[in-house]
């Protein structure tokens, strides 16, 4: 059992249990949308006396803060008790494209070394693509009403046509970012 | 201390999407390359099993824990705010190979510089704020 959980996941271990989170939220009286954190965060170091979209009573969604609270404690359980090794079985193309783009050894560690580091701060196009790429999230996610959680998984299982409408623009830009982006700015 | 399921369930989100790689930016890289089933398996498993779920809900009319109905507002219609929302969505999702959930269980793995990442998107989330009278919805 522990040796097995020590594996990576399969896809279809984790849809389901995806699904299950979306179930309890649903059934604790709430909903899965992890990006309405970003807005309660905003609300709660003053955005509001800037701007009335952020006034509104953060207490209300302290329940939110909480769950994304523990996905970070997930993550940490997660990395330190299950798991046997930190490589990520990409496949071979994507590791030949990302070699060409010199990125060192793709799917050693969970992520690309020499972006997701403090010392890669010093680097100008690595603290474009943290720094801008944070800001994009952030930013398309209000503008559109919510997340991979809130539209792709949540939305699209209520069949809601606008949660289509915004998974489709997640992966027009996904597809501008990786196909017309990033070829030529991992290469700066 | 009631709050303590919303903790439980966000560690179990925590770990599922570390153990199933999700929160790896190689993964994300490799979904809009279309070089791997892995990420829509997941996506579209959790799509479908969600369908069955929230249908199920609704024909049943489940009750919520604390007795209330079950209630599952739906998404405002629109067009332009979930186009060009969800674009600018994508491209900060492929650069940094995050969306919000995982910016914070990738904190919690030990990739700290998410909490930079974390700041941006709060500073991006801000930037809606301050603009959205301005933009088209």
């Amino acid at each position: 059992m522990v040796e097995w959980i020590s594996q990576p996941w399969p896809w279809y271990v984790a849809g389901p249990l995806i699904s299950l989170v979306m179930f309890l939220l649903l059934y604790f009286g709430k909903r899965f949308g992890v990006s309405s954190n970003l807005k309660t965060m905003c609300t709660m170091v003053g955005a509001g006396k800037i701007s009335g979209f952020f006034r509104f009573n953060w207490k209300d969604d302290v329940w939110n803060l909480l769950f994304v609270l523990g996905g970070l404690i997930g993550g940490y359980i997660a990395k330190e008790y299950l798991s046997l090794s930190e490589t990520v079985e990409i496949s071979e193309a994507t590791i030949a494209q990302l070699q060409s783009l010199g990125i060192e050894n793709p799917g050693a560690s969970f992520l690309p070394e020499s972006i997701f580091t403090w010392e890669a701060l010093a680097t100008p196009k690595y603290a474009l693509m943290l720094v801008f790429g944070g800001i994009l999230v952030g930013f398309g996610t209000r503008y559109a009403g919510g997340c991979t959680s809130g539209h792709a998984i949540s939305g699209l299982s209520n069949l809601q046509l606008p949660s289509l409408i915004a998974v489709v623009g997640f992966f027009i830009g996904g597809l501008i970012m990786t196909h017309l982006i990033l070829p030529y700015l991992l290469v700066l | 201390m009631k709050a303590i399921k919303y903790l439980f369930t966000g560690i179990l989100f925590g770990i599922v999407l570390t153990k199933s790689e999700v929160i790896s930016w190689y993964r994300i890289y490799e979904m809009f390359n279309f070089q791997s089933f892995h990420m829509f398996g997941i996506i579209g498993s959790a799509v479908v099993l969600g369908v069955l779920i929230t249908q199920g809900i609704k024909g049943f009319g489940l009750k919520s824990i604390k007795g209330n109905p079950i209630v599952i507002p739906p998404k405002e219609k629109a067009f332009w705010r979930y186009l060009i929302g969800g674009t600018c969505f994508g491209l900060g999702w492929a650069m940094t190979g995050a969306c919000p959930g995982p910016m914070f269980i990738l904190v919690g793995s030990g990739a700290t510089i998410f909490l930079l990442v974390i700041v941006s998107a709060m500073f991006g989330t801000f930037l809606y704020g301050v603009l959205r009278k301005y933009l088209p919805h």
